[in-house]
Parts: C-alpha cells; sequence; structure tokens
C-alpha cells in the first residue's frame, strides 16, 4: 500500500495525483479527506499522473488536505455462507451494527469473466407459483430474466412473490442476495420484512444503497451483491436468486459519472458502453459444468416514459434472457400480475420445459396462446373502432377466450402459489373457448387430449375444461 | 520476441508505450509481465498506442511490450475445425484453468500428431497456393496444407505419408526467384488482410438454408451475404444457429460476437449431438466456434470477425464452401465506436468513428464465389446480424449494412410477439440473389419457381392490402374471394412462412418440400377463387377443406415423404372443385327450371 498525501486537481469525480507512477490500471483507493472516507478507483495510470475515480461526494474537497492510499490490488470483498442473514451497504460492509462477517474467500468485485466452453447451458425450471410466468415465460435455473416495469407497477410485489415462492419452503439449497439500487427506504423496508417473515430469514443477504446514499457507490453494489452470489453459487452449491432493483437508478449513476467524466455521451446521454457495462453484471449469472449450483437473476428496471426502447429497458433485453414486461393497462383493469404476454419472453423456456420437466403439452399450449393472445389484439382493437357487431363469429370468440385468459390465468393472488396443472388447464380453458379451426399451433393428437371446446364458436366453458379432459376436435 | 519499449499510460483496453525500438503499425505485441496479446493502432514519434486483448486491471507503467514483428493473425492448422477459440483464437473450454478466463493464455495444439497424404511429387511446378498434401480434419473436412500464396516454383522435397505436426515442414518450393521455401502444415495468416484467389466468380446457385421463408422468398446465393437486423427477442440468433446447423455448406464459422455465454454453451451442447444434413456425421464436424462474448474484453470483440472470416477464406482457399454467421455485428461495431472513443477520436453518427461504413464494406466485400489459387471452387458466404438500439433500422450500423449486403432479411418485432418465427418481414425484407438462384430451382425442383413464388407473393400483398381494409371495416363487410383470400394468405403465413425451429421434422426443410408446400397453397387458393365465381360462397369452401390439418403438413410430412403434401393438395383442389361442380350443376338446374 501507498499514500499519497495532497492531489493536484479534482474535477468533479476524478482527482489526478501528478508526477506519481506507482498505480496500477483498476487498483482501489481509499481517498481520505476531513470530511470522510471514500472508495475509488485508478481511472487511468501512467509514468507522469494517476487519475482516480471516486465513489463517492467529492464537493467541497480540498486538494491539499485529501490523502489518498493505493491498495495495491483491486476492490476486493470478503464472502461466504456467513455473509447470508445480513445487512451490507452499497460498497458491501455491513450496516446492520455487527462485525465483518468471517469470510470463505475474498474477491475481486468486478468478477472473471467465465469462459463460455466452462457454462453448462441451464434447463432446470423453477416453478414460481405464478401462472403468467409458469405457463409463459417459465423461468430456469441460472437465467437472467429482469421485469419490465414502469412506475406505480407492482414489480416489487411481483419479484417478492417469484423469491418467496420459487425459495420461501423447505428448500435449503436456496438463498437470495438481494441489491438495493437508490430505492427508498420503505421499499427496501417492505422487502426486508416479506423476507423476514418466510422460510427465507437467514438465507438472504441485503445490500442496500438506498435513494439517500452516495449514488456513485451505486457503481459497486450489484458487483458487491453478485461476487456474494457467485460464491454461494458456484464455490458453495447452492441455487441463488439475485434480485437487483432497481436497474434505472444504477443507469442513471452510470451516466452521471459519465458526463462528469466528460465522455461522449450516446443514445439519451448514456455512455456508449452501457451495453458492455450492463453485460457484465448480466453475464455474471448462470451454471458452470461440473458444479451444481446456480446463479439466477431477476433485475428490476423502470421505464422511464413507459418506453421500452428507452436504452436502458433496450440494453437490458439485448442482455437478458427474456423479459417480463409490465402492463399498465391491465393494472389499471385490476388484474395482479399484470404481465403483458405478448412483449414478455423467457428464452431459456423452451429447452426447459416438456415431458418430465412441466407438461408434454406445454410447449404447444404455451404457443397457441401467444397466437390467440396476439389475435386477441386485433379483435379488440376492431371492436373499439367497429363496434362488436362487427365482428365475425370467430373473431367473437376471442373476445370470450382473452376474458377467461386474463381473469382466469393472468391474476391470482400476490399470496397465492399455483401448482403448474392449474395453470396449464385454465390455459387450456380459455383455449376453449375458441374454435379447434383455430388452434392450429397444437398437434391433432395434444388437442384431442386437452380441447375441452369444439361446441360450436361462442361455446365456452367457464375454466373447468381439465388435463385430460374428453376430446371433442370435430 | 524482443523488448520494444514500455508502458506509459494504461487506460482501460487501450495503452501507449513509449518506444526503445522500432515496431509497426498493426503489429501483434505482448503487454507486460502477464503477456497480454495486443495490437498496435497507431504511431506517433517514439510513441505508440495500443489496443489490448485482454483484461487490463493489474497494468502498471513502466511494464515491458514485446513486438512479434508480424501483425494480428491466425494459425490456420488442422484442429480449428470442431473447435471453440476466443476472437483472437485462443482456445476456449480447456486445459485445467478453471472456469474463467485467465489474461495471457496461449494455444497449445501443435502437439497433436495428424496423418498427412501427400498430393505432390519432388519436381512438380506448383503455384502460390497449391495443396501439397492432405490431412482428415474431421471425418466431414479435409484439411489441404498450401503453397504460401507468394510461393510460386518448383518442389524440392515432400513429407512421405504420415503423422506430422504443426510445425512439420512438409514440402520445400524452391520458387522462381530462386528461394527455399517452407511449407509448414500450420500457417500464420493476418486478419485484417483478405486472402488472396484467382478469380471471382457470379453467383450461381443458392446457399440452401432450410429456412422456407428464405430459401422460397429471400434466398441467399453461395457467395453472397445477408444482413439480418431486429430488435431484441426477434430471433436472430436462433435464425443465425437454424442456418449454422440447416445450410448446405462443407464449413460454418459461427462467430458469437458480444452476446450472450449461455448461447455458445448451448451450441456446444447441441451441435456434438445434432446431425449434419449432407454427411449424416456431428454438426460439430463441420463447425469452427469464435466466441467473444459480451463479459468478455472489448478489443478482442471488435478483432472477432476478423478471426472468423480469415479462417473462413481459408478454408475457402482448400476448395471448401463455407458460411460464416456473426451475431452481432452491431456489438463489433460498438467495440469500434469504444476504442474510437477513447482515443477521442472524432465521431461520426452516433458516436461511431467515421470510417464504420468503410469497414463494414471492407469485410462484406469478403464474401464470394471464387477461384481459388489452386484453381479449385471455393466460397464464402457471409450472414450478420444486426442489433439496431431501440429497434430502429434507420441507425447507422442497420443503413450501412443493409447498403453492402445484397439480401436483406428485416426480423419484426410484431411478428415475433405474436410468435410467429422466423419473424422475417415479407414486406420489407429483399434478395438481390433472385434472379441468379432461379435457374437452380428450376433444375433442382422443376417447377417454374420464378412463377410460382410471383403468385404467392401476390397473395401476400392482396393480403396487406385487405388487412388494412380490415381494420377500417371489419371482415365481415368483405365479399367473398377478399375473405378466400385472407383465409389462404393465413395458411401461407402459418403453413409456410412460420417454421418451428424447435420442432423435430420442421426446424430444416429441404427444397422440394418448400416448392410442394408453396404449390399447394397457390393452387388451392386459385381453386377457391375459380369456385367463388361460380357463385360458391367461401364458407362452403372452408367446410370443404380443412385449412388447419393443410397448415400443420409442415410438422407431419418429412422431406423424404414430400411427395404426400402433392396428394393433400390434390385432395384439397380436388374437393372445392366437386362444391364448384356441385353448384354449377344446381345453378344449371335451377336455370333450367326458370326458362
Ligand atoms: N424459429 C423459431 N422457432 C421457435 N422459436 C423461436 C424461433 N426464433 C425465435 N424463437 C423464440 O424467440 C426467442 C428469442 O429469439 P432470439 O433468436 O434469441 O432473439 P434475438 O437474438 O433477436 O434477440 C427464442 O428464445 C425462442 O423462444
Ligand atoms: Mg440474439
Amino acid at each position: 500500500m501507498i499514500d499519497v498525501v495532497g492531489v493536484d486537481r479534482i474535477d468533479g469525480p476524478l482527482l489526478v495525483v501528478e508526477g506519481f507512477a506507482g498505480a496500477a490500471y483498476g487498483e482501489v483507493v481509499e481517498v481520505t479527506a476531513p470530511t470522510g472516507t471514500h472508495l475509488g478507483e485508478v481511472l487511468s495510470t501512467g509514468t507522469d499522473a494517476a487519475i482516480i475515480e471516486v465513489w463517492g461526494d467529492t464537493t467541497g474537497l480540498r486538494t491539499e488536505d485529501v490523502a489518498v492510499r493505493f491498495r495495491g490490488e483491486t476492490l476486493r470483498l470478503g464472502v461466504g455462507p456467513a455473509s447470508l442473514g445480513r445487512v451490507f451497504d452499497g460498497l458491501g460492509r455491513p450496516r446492520d451494527g455487527l462485525p465483518a462477517p468471517p469470510a470463505a474467500v475474498t474477491a475481486d468485485v468486478h468478477g472473471a469473466a467465465l469462459d463460455p466452453a466452462a457454462r453448462a447451458y441451464p434447463s432446470d425450471v423453477i416453478r414460481t407459483g405464478v401462472s403468467a410466468i409458469d405457463a409463459m415465460n417459465t423461468l430456469v435455473r441460472g437465467q437472467k430474466l429482469p421485469i419490465f416495469s414502469a412506475a406505480g407497477l407492482p414489480h416489487d410485489a411481483l419479484a417478492t412473490q417469484i423469491a418467496l415462492q420459487a425459495g420461501g419452503g423447505e428448500d435449503e439449497d436456496v438463498a437470495v442476495v438481494f441489491a438495493a439500487l437508490g430505492i427508498a427506504h420503505d421499499v427496501a423496508a417492505g422487502f426486508r420484512e416479506r423476507f423476514e417473515g418466510s422460510g427465507l430469514a437467514g438465507r438472504t443477504a441485503l445490500f442496500l444503497n438506498l435513494a439517500d446514499d452516495p449514488p456513485m457507490e451505486r457503481i459497486v453494489t450489484p458487483r458487491a451483491a453478485l461476487t456474494l452470489a457467485e460464491h454461494l453459487a458456484f464455490e458453495a452449491g447452492r441455487h441463488v436468486l439475485v434480485i437487483l432493483t432497481d436497474m434505472t437508478n444504477y443507469a442513471e449513476a452510470l451516466r452521471e459519472l459519465s458526463a462528469r467524466k466528460n465522455e461522449v455521451p450516446g443514445r439519451k446521454g448514456y455512455p456508449g458502453y452501457l451495453y458492455t457495462d450492463l453485460a457484465s453484471l448480466y453475464e455474471r449469472c448462470g451454471r458452470i459444468r461440473g458444479r451444481p449450483g446456480s446463479l439466477t437473476q431477476i433485475p428490476i428496471l423502470t421505464m422511464p416514459g413507459d418506453d421500452v426502447t428507452h436504452p436502458i429497458p433496450d440494453l437490458t433485453g439485448y442482455v437478458t434472457e427474456g423479459q417480463i414486461v409490465l402492463s399498465r393497462a391491465l393494472h389499471r383493469a385490476g388484474i395482479y400480475p399484470p404481465v403483458d404476454v405478448p412483449a414478455s419472453l423467457s428464452r431459456l423456456m423452451k429447452d426447459g420445459i416438456g415431458e418430465g420437466a412441466t407438461r408434454a403439452d406445454h410447449a404447444e399450449v404455451a404457443a397457441q396462446t401467444f397466437a390467440a393472445y396476439a389475435r386477441l389484439r386485433d379483435v379488440r382493437s376492431l371492436a373499439t373502432i367497429l363496434g362488436e357487431n362487427a365482428l365475425s363469429a370467430t373473431d367473437r370468440t376471442y373476445l370470450a377466450f382473452g376474458e377467461a385468459f386474463e381473469s382466469g390465468l393472468l391474476a391470482q393472488d400476490p399470496e397465492e402459489a399455483r401448482d403448474l396443472d392449474t395453470t396449464l388447464d385454465l390455459a387450456w380453458a380459455a383455449l376453449s373457448h375458441l374454435p379447434a379451426s383455430e388452434l392450429g399451433r397444437v398437434s391433432e393428437a395434444t388437442l384431442a387430449a386437452h380441447y375441452g371446446g369444439g361446441h360450436g364458436a361462442g361455446a365456452g366453458h367457464g375454466g373447468g375444461a381439465g388435463h385430460g379432459g374428453a376430446g371433442d376436435a370435430t | 520476441m524482443t523488448r520494444v519499449g514500455r508502458l506509459r499510460r494504461i487506460t482501460g483496453p487501450i495503452a501507449e508505450v513509449a518506444l526503445e525500438a522500432p515496431v509497426g503499425v498493426m503489429e501483434a505485441v505482448f503487454v507486460g509481465d502477464a503477456h497480454l496479446a495486443a495490437e498496435v493502432i497507431s504511431l506517433d514519434g517514439d510513441r505508440a498506442t495500443l489496443q489490448i486483448y485482454e483484461e487490463t486491471a493489474g497494468l502498471r507503467p513502466g511494464e515491458p511490450v514485446e513486438g512479434t514483428g508480424a501483425p494480428l493473425s491466425v494459425t490456420i492448422a488442422p484442429g480449428i475445425v470442431g473447435a471453440t477459440v476466443d476472437g483472437i483464437q485462443r482456445p476456449l473450454g480447456v486445459g485445467d484453468a478453471g472456469p474463467y478466463l485467465v489474461p495471457g493464455a496461449t494455444s497449445t495444439d501443435a502437439e497433436r500428431a495428424w496423418p498427412f497424404t501427400p498430393t505432390v511429387a519432388v519436381g512438380d511446378a506448383v503455384d502460390g497456393g497449391a495443396v501439397v498434401g492432405t490431412v482428415p480434419e474431421t471425418p466431414s473436412v479435409t484439411f489441404s496444407v498450401l503453397v504460401p500464396p507468394d510461393a510460386k516454383g518448383t518442389v524440392t522435397s515432400v513429407a512421405p505419408a504420415g503423422d506430422v505436426r504443426h510445425d512439420d515442414v512438409v514440402a520445400q518450393v524452391r520458387t522462381d526467384a530462386g528461394d527455399e521455401r517452407d511449407v509448414t502444415v500450420a500457417q500464420r495468416w493476418p486478419v485484417r488482410t483478405p486472402r488472396p484467389f484467382a478469380a471471382r466468380l457470379e453467383a450461381d446457385r443458392p446457399m440452401i438454408t432450410g429456412q422456407r421463408v428464405l430459401d422460397t422468398f429471400f434466398p441467399i446465393a453461395r457467395g453472397g451475404s445477408a444482413s439480418l437486423p431486429g430488435p431484441f427477442g426477434a430471433g436472430k440468433t436462433v435464425l443465425q444457429h437454424s442456418l449454422a446447423k440447416g445450410s448446405d455448406a462443407d464449413v460454418i464459422v459461427y462467430v458469437g460476437c458480444g452476446e450472450r455465454g449461455n448461447e455458445m454453451a448451448q451450441v456446444l451442447r447441441e451441435f456434438p449431438e445434432l446431425e449434419d444434413p449432407r454427411t449424416g456425421r456431428p454438426l460439430m464436424d463441420r463447425t469452427i466456434l469464435v466466441a467473444n462474448t459480451s463479459n468478455m474484453p472489448v478489443a478482442a470483440r471488435e478483432a472477432s470477425i476478423y478471426t472468423g472470416v480469415t479462417l473462413a477464406e481459408a478454408y475457402r482457399d482448400m476448395g471448401h464452401h463455407v458460411a460464416l454467421m456473426a451475431d452481432s455485428t452491431s456489438r463489433w461495431a460498438e467495440a469500434l465506436r469504444e476504442i474510437a472513443g477513447r482515443l477521442e477520436e472524432m465521431p461520426a453518427e452516433e458516436g461511431y468513428p467515421a470510417y464504420l461504413p468503410s469497414r463494414l464494406a471492407a469485410f462484406y466485400e469478403r464474401a464470394g464465389r471464387v477461384t481459388t489459387l489452386a484453381g479449385a471452387e471455393g466460397s464464402v458466404t457471409l450472414i450478420g446480424a444486426v442489433s439496431p438500439p431501440g429497434g430502429d433500422f434507420t441507425e447507422p450500423v442497420t443503413q450501412h449494412t443493409q447498403r453492402f449486403t445484397r439480401a436483406f432479411w428485416a426480423l419484426d418485432r410484431d411478428l415475433a410477439s405474436a410468435r410467429h418465427y422466423p419473424a422475417v418481414r415479407w414486406q420489407g425484407s429483399y434478395s438481390f440473389y433472385e434472379d441468379a438462384v432461379a435457374p437452380w430451382w428450376r433444375e433442382a425442383t422443376g417447377v417454374d419457381w420464378r412463377d410460382l413464388r410471383r403468385r404467392a407473393g401476390d397473395l401476400l400483398e392482396e393480403d396487406a392490402r385487405l388487412e388494412r381494409m380490415v381494420r377500417l371495416v371489419g371482415a365481415e363487410a368483405l365479399p367473398d374471394r377478399q375473405r378466400w383470400a385472407l383465409l389462404l394468405a393465413d395458411l401461407l403465413k402459418e403453413g409456410v412462412l412460420r417454421q418451428n425451429a424447435l420442432h423435430p421434422i420442421d426446424a430444416s426443410c429441404a427444397p422440394a418440400k418448400q416448392v410442394r408446400l408453396v404449390r399447394l397453397v397457390v393452387e388451392l387458393y386459385e381453386a377457391g377463387l375459380e369456385a367463388i365465381r361460380s357463385g360458391v360462397a367461401w364458407l362452403r369452401l372452408r367446410e370443404a377443406v380443412d385449412v388447419a390439418a393443410l397448415g400443420r403438413l409442415k410438422e407431419a410430412v418429412p422431406d423424404d415423404e414430400s411427395e404426400r403434401i402433392d396428394d393433400a393438395r390434390d385432395d384439397a383442389v380436388a374437393a372445392v372443385a366437386a362444391v364448384r361442380r356441385a353448384a354449377e350443376a344446381a345453378r344449371a338446374e335451377r336455370e333450367g327450371v326458370a326458362t
């Protein structure tokens, strides 16, 4: 460790130490001033000077009373199973008044890049008990599946429901790592209470960078959380679920830092490397060949202006393995969870579901439901413009399908863990409102086994068409 | 290797060097005590700027830099096919280094012995690029050892048949200038320099991809180029994987550039298990994987595209037909932008450097069907996925790629959200290879392919027009012939254009089956129109034929039984004709009664 007292320039979050050639690129520094200590990182190092990026507020710092300690290594964090049950700040320091937990290892918070050829392709289904996910957007162990939400929508409730129902039971292998990125105290407290009130207490670690904590520390928070998660998953063999919320606040902190570094801004002022930066977080996920654990990520982000083409959701969608999009219209209609089905996607679903894993008809019923739902949108807009009278008999069956699907399958209680058979049967019940001739995405054999409609166009069941119900596909 | 200088400044993947000895622009160098791979990107007096292909955390000013005397190059040698390498051709997934990438790792494939068969004799005159011998690299791909392009001359020695290793000299050539040149099994070639060939040939036949919407509607020629833009989730990667599986190429180079690690893991899991449709051997036996995923260093992402295309050219020069899929070229362009930004170069459109279009043009120029220096035929077909921000096709990478490629396969968000895959938009996509490949199709399938496509295209156009009307007045208000058109256009979309990559039968479709499916729709449509003209109600026709069942034929009928589709067509057309005749007879009777 090398200490330098006094710096030559302070420029926003950047400190310049001239005449100092001893810094390693990327090494962590402690910046101490009368007002307190911040951590930072060497952004550029040369024979003539070192430039440091400070993760904290530099307002009021004076060049002469700043001391910089070069730690000689990148930022490292001690992590281990003892970190579970604990609360940390955004840099991974205890925030619960207890001493730091004993560490099994000390690891670089930036992680190391996983060799793609060492990955095991994830395909073990997680039953979340949420029909919109289990039927239509199946989550698998080792997947990164974000929730694209917007202000005022129940993303927190949905994320907690998934975490509790997927891991709150007896399954001692499951652990939850929660990273709060610039969210309000009460939101964080809400998560905490629900975790504590469940079987997950003691198997959860929280990393909190709240709305009034230094925004620059937010750059480190997800990395600290993922460092623990990686250890638990890949060294300790646990099935780890990581919730990162809200990634929009993270990206905004990155933008702020970039602007203060005078970098060329990209779309909407976000730096051109936002994709790479997000990937450096989201790709810390998955499974490794020959190792038992898994790391599953559920990042949450709020789409500015409800706009899915905004760089944050857009670049997230380009990295993650699908997305669960929440819909304001469904929320207004009182449907929880308000999952926008056509816009949502689970890319790893296809290799997880099917006979043995979920059910033999799963892929087909999901494909048919997606297709029918897409058609439903057209029918609804036609009905809005021209009135229901302009609809054909077939079109009207789609309205019945839509009603059955949304109130039967989509809607459920935030406390309800619905089993998969019931969920898939509800999908068939909705599809059974359509004539068999509309169900082209389902093979004739599957149709014969599950389809409960066919009593003429428009004939519908309330929700009674069941698994293996009498096939009447004529 | 000699020391050429010491590090002056390190900023991310960029470093400045105080030179002590000369280096060349583009020269490959090694940086620091950890021996990180890097390339000189500019020179200014006694200073050089490097881009470093590995994680640079921990580097310090003053660490040494070593020159190699050569530009960034790939090794062309047996062992490449079936392997997975990173963006600068270092092996992935090998050794006991653990699951994480280790900076400074090197390649060691040189120890393996390969059975060599000479194909020249002492005294033979050989041109540059001539084959001196072959090695069965995999059961599907024969590797040829070539005379270096600039070593035309006379063979003065040849190794006998037997085991050889990468560094072995298998022949010697006295060049016309009088130099003795060794021909080794493994040879190096700079990635940014296209490999030479004797002549460029016109596109003459399609590269069959097994995807109906592409082969039938927007074909790509062997040696052609195509761009595949689409927003996230539109199906770029699944389509690229399908192309890598189903295309009738000898060698596939798959470049995963700045995308997901799990997608590479998926290829590595599936390809050794799946059958090459041409040889029945595992697909991996014809596949080269270049993987620089999004969590790997950004400068190597930039290089990965060049590494891939250079390997493709190398196999082309051995007389193979090679297809390269790059997913995604946008990540390559972004890497270019990131490096340019760090060099504080003047940005042009959306922060991309002004040389983005010329780099893209130069890359796609490396596609082509050629006569090799050895006189054989070979080709490189290039297919680049593009990931436009926000799905906006007016952004620079999409725009410029569209200019430099001859087929444009636009993926559509709405089709994808309706789960109509491949979500290739039929309005807005195009191919300039239609004319070039039409004779092949006529020859291979015996039908007037051009005419068939036109009739199918007309139906799709009619459908697009009617869809707009439906949105205004509702379908109920349309006359019968238009209702019929909507129904049959649906059959064309569902039963032909939509193709399920996950279905064992439907995943790939042979040309004969493609033509039969299209004929079925077109002829049924026309027969129906005739019946409607005779006064038959469209609802009667819908009752007479089971359209949903016709839509399932693609999944029910395998390639080698595709004549069953013709039977189904004949039955359906006959059913329609019967309805028509019944209507005509009834009318004749009525008219007879009336008179
Ligand atoms: N041809 C296809 N058949 C079946 N499913 C597909 C097909 N193409 C795409 N999909 C579905 O769409 C998802 C997203 O496709 P992907 O190729 O990963 O999109 P992109 O690369 O454009 O982001 C896949 O995970 C798969 O579920
Ligand atoms: Mg993709």
